[in-house]
């Protein structure tokens, strides 16, 4: 009971694997992709939690810094991904992953 | 300051992010999936505020909630959806979606269960009054070099968008 109540960095690790792997069942089982899309903000923002978590634990700022690296990354990965998606969209009419397979054996 | 209830809130943020995160990968239309992403990354926001991470907290709803989701709404609003509501949502690799996440659960069990204690039981005081200027000092200071690259990534993605989503350039 004490552990419940009183919060460290572990909880907010455990909350950033949960997170992280609804991202990866989102990622591996969904066939929208801008479901997938979403699924992978997702997994980038359980990242983000563990890194402000630790920033939180050592005292210092740089995981924060990271944290703001990694939300850079995820705005220039949304838009390259959307783009991507419309252009596909164009091509095939649909929004289907599975629809992808131009380079399948 | 030192905060309120904090165990209370913790539960009921992570609770709203597991929520929604289920919600994301569970829903059928992706407009509603976005709303529940959408309250994932506030309730998220509101933990980095309990984490002393008040910059990022307002980069988080500037950038994410503001940003990015705009980005996906409007792609949404772009693609016809009607098609891909009718069709089956889920596909075959739900094996392999079970496996990778009990791998990978499994993972983190047995890592946080070998390694709590090594994790300090009380964090470290900080001071948050000055958390926007420090982050300011590394970005422009120690962190120069990353922030320049994270700059021309972002110019790349901004040409490779507008390439990939334009008809005929």
């Amino acid at each position: 009971m004490e552990s419940m109540l009183h919060i460290t960095t572990l909880h907010y690790l455990v909350l950033g694997a949960a997170l992280f792997l609804l991202g990866v069942i989102g990622v591996l089982t969904r066939r929208n992709v801008v479901i997938v899309l979403m699924s992978i903000e997702l997994i980038l923002n359980a990242v983000n939690l563990n890194l402000v978590a630790f920033s939180r634990m050592w005292g210092g700022l740089h995981g924060q810094v990271f944290a703001i690296f990694v939300i850079t990354d995820a705005a220039a990965e949304a838009a390259v991904g959307l783009g991507i998606l419309i252009a596909f969209f164009r091509n095939k009419e649909t929004v289907n992953v599975d629809e992808v397979n131009l380079l399948k054996w | 300051m030192e905060p309120v209830a904090t165990p209370f809130f913790f539960y009921l943020l992570s609770g709203m992010m597991l929520v929604g995160g289920i919600l994301v990968i569970t829903r059928k239309n992706p407009v509603h999936s976005a709303v529940a992403l959408i309250i994932t990354l506030l309730a998220q926001a509101s933990l980095y505020l309990m984490l002393y991470a008040p910059f990022v907290a307002g980069v988080q709803i500037i950038l994410y909630a503001g940003g990015i989701m705009v980005l996906f709404l409007f792609v949404i609003m772009l693609v016809s959806v009607d098609r891909a509501q009718r069709e089956r949502q889920f596909n075959h690799q739900w094996v392999a979606g079970i496996i990778a996440a009990t791998a990978l659960g499994g993972l983190f069990i047995a890592v946080y269960t070998k390694g709590k204690d090594i994790f300090p039981e009380h964090a470290l005081p900080m001071v948050e009054n000055d958390n926007t200027q420090k982050i300011a000092t590394m970005l422009y200071g120690q962190y120069m070099f990353a922030f320049e690259i994270a700059s021309l990534l972002l110019l790349v993605a901004i040409i490779g968008a507008v390439v990939m989503a334009k008809k005929r350039i």
